[in-house]
């Protein structure tokens, strides 16, 4: 497939408004202003994007849940956080195709009848910040954003708000606290945002790269985008490919391509590191199950990857050779987990608390074969009783690696030490900063 | 205080970090941080000036180092809520500093990717280079050290964010390099994201 979120990543002054124009750009708005909104939200969905922020869910439907006969305003909030370790696409097409997301965002918010956009950027993006930022003043000197927008009557604005430094803020009601100055920390729902979003209007959180095909469904229609790839995976996907592989990066391909091209193919991130075996992989962001070296022979999309036992999630896809040990893999990952955990919910602030100190005993070598259960059942204390997915999201890398690693963490047990040896590894542990 | 039936308890378990910020000096924005702020305000609805809090708390981050009690308050008077609903924000995201650091904050990733990467490694000579330790700022006020979570920029592991900068690709015998380089060139010497080709 031809790449279309990221032809141009790499010349130049891509990101330019200039650029952007002379190829094309900000057409596809001119084609939707001249359509209705309920057509566009039609198109978007007759065409099966699916969200690419990590749940995979119907664009065109979050967009038709909108309250319209609501008197309130609408708002469409862009989920630029990108939090979720394994994956950075969506600042790749902030910093290089920004007009992309701001013709994407201006058409979401024609369709849902929205007069502001905010695209909430986490805070450790301060060079995404000030590129956004230049090209919105650019767009909007032009015309393509403000009021009366290409002399069509829609007044439409776009403001990045920057986030401060919370995994939390991604998911999309706590996305909606931290814009309005709270902590990021989710909500009960429903209701959903649809009807109870921001400022308690009806808001669509949509993630970037969800955003940026839009432009694409209008220009080209919701058939052609339908047809690349699998059947109900259809459109441009990136995946960041990162870990133990020659050539990490973000790849774009239809979802027909098989994680393992993207792990070994030269054209993508060009087979494992060294040249050492394959051990495990994660395929989209910490939060999903590992797959073994003999579960990659699928499509890469969200429908094939469910198929074998693990989610696309944001398509971050984390590979780890066999010098990478899983106890402390699943200890790493915790780590973030408790280090992130917004509190709100007990199961979750308490166990991830527990798993991740549980975990760091038995990789010390102090653990006891009734730690193996201690893990199980927190984590199955944590499963499904939280009010978001960041519980699942940690109660995973435990559970996936005991089902797929279990005699690793009985060695361990057994001989009260690390049983991997990695080079990478710091050699006398420094004072780790809880 | 946590518990489970089977938990092991003495050892390992963690008394709260929390502490309120200090007092600090008497704190006000400068004509132009304030105008600033005004601007950011402007960008939500008139009754809504709360969702500038993050960029307020920026603000005074940019403008003394890190947030006090004294600023704290000035805030809730500029946007137009309580110290407390302030306080709670500042408590809540990794990136506000509630003491001094350093002229340069070194923040090396250590989830996953960087550190299937060596970013463990990283941190080790940083730490053996600065003679501080992860969480800790140098006698001088030059360098703080801290090992952070994902920074999302894990096709270029081992990065490490300095102040609001990124530096990829980072390896364990580039540490002082690293340090003399910030030292004597400041921070031209970071690499950027590479994605910016128009260097």
């Amino acid at each position: 497939m031809e790449p279309l979120l990221t032809t141009h990543i790499a010349e130049p002054n891509a990101a330019t408004l200039d650029f952007y124009v002379k190829h094309g750009g900000y057409e596809p708005l001119k084609k939707a202003l001249a359509m209705t909104p309920d057509a566009v939200v039609e198109a978007v969905k007759a065409s099966g994007l699916r969200g690419r922020g990590g749940a995979g869910f119907p664009t065109g439907m979050k967009w038709q849940f909108i309250d319209k006969k609501s008197p309130k305003p609408k708002y469409l909030c862009c989920n630029a956080d990108e939090s979720e370790p394994g994956t950075f696409k969506d600042h790749v097409l902030m910093e290089r195709n920004p007009h992309l997301l701001f013709e994407g965002c201006l058409i979401g918010c024609h369709a849902i009848g929205a007069k502001v956009a905010y695209i909430y950027i986490r805070g450790e993006f301060y060079h995404v910040q000030e590129v956004l930022e230049a090209e919105l003043e650019k767009a909007r000197a032009a015309g393509y954003i403000g009021r009366n927008i290409l002399g069509t009557g829609f007044d439409c604005e776009i403001y990045v708000h920057r986030g401060a430094g919370a995994y939390e803020a991604g998911e999309e009601t706590a996305l909606i606290e931290s814009l309005e100055g709270k902590r990021a920390q989710p909500r009960l729902k429903p209701p959903f945002p649809a009807t109870h979003g921001l400022y308690g209007c009806p808001s669509a959180v949509n993630n970037v790269e969800t955003l940026c095909n839009v432009p694409f469904i209008i220009e080209r229609g919701a058939d052609w985008f339908a047809k690349l790839g699998p059947e109900k995976n259809g459109g441009p996907k990136l995946f960041c490919v990162s870990g133990h592989v020659k050539r990490p990066g973000t790849y774009e391909a239809s979802m027909d391509v098989s994680l393992r091209d993207l792990i070994y193919d030269p054209k993508f991130a060009g087979g494992m590191l060294d040249g050492r075996p394959l051990k495990a992989v994660i395929p989209g962001g910490s939060s999903v199950p590992l797959l073994l070296p003999d579960q990659i022979d699928i499509p890469a999309s969200f429908d094939g990857i469910a198929k074998a036992g693990s989610l696309l999630g944001s398509a971050g896809i984390i590979v780890m050779d066999n010098t990478t040990c899983m106890v402390w893999a699943a200890q790493n990952l915790l780590h973030f987990y408790k280090h992130e955990s917004c509190g709100k919910c007990t199961p979750c602030r308490e166990g991830c608390d527990w798993l991740f100190r549980i975990l760091e005993k038995i990789e010390r070598g102090e653990g006891e074969q009734r730690d193996i259960d201690l893990l199980l059942s927190v984590s199955n204390n944590i499963l499904g009783k939280t009010l978001c997915a960041f519980g699942d999201a940690a109660a995973t890398p435990v559970l996936s690696t005991i089902k797929l690693f279990q005699a690793e963490y009985e060695a361990h047990i057994r001989e009260g030490r690390c049983t991997v040896s990695a080079p990478w590894r710091a050699t006398a542990r420094v004072a780790v900063a809880h | 205080m946590s518990f489970h039936p089977s938990m092991n308890y003495g050892r390992g378990h963690q008394k709260s970090a929390r502490a309120m910020p200090e007092e600090g000096s008497a704190f006000e924005y400068t004509a132009d941080n304030r105008a600033k702020l005004e601007a950011i305000c402007a960008r939500y609805p008139d009754d809504q000036r709360k969702s500038a809090i993050l960029a307020a708390l920026y603000l005074v981050q940019h403008q003394q180092g890190y947030i006090t009690r004294n600023a704290i308050r000035h805030v809730g008077e500029a946007i137009g809520c309580t110290a407390e609903e302030v306080e709670e924000v500042v408590s809540f995201y990794t990136m506000f500093y509630t003491r001094p650091v350093g002229r340069y904050v070194l923040q090396v990733c250590r989830t996953l990717s960087c550190a299937l990467m060596g970013a463990e490694r990283v941190t080790e000579e940083l730490a053996k280079t600065l003679g501080i330790e992860p969480g800790q700022t140098d006698p001088k006020g030059e360098f703080s050290l801290f090992e952070v979570e994902c920074l999302g920029a894990c096709d270029r592991a081992p990065v490490v964010g300095v102040n609001d900068h990124w530096h990829e690709c980072q390896k364990p015998e580039d540490a002082r390099a690293l340090v003399e380089g910030l030292r004597t060139k400041g921070p031209a010497v970071l690499t950027g994201c590479y994605l910016k080709v128009e260097k």
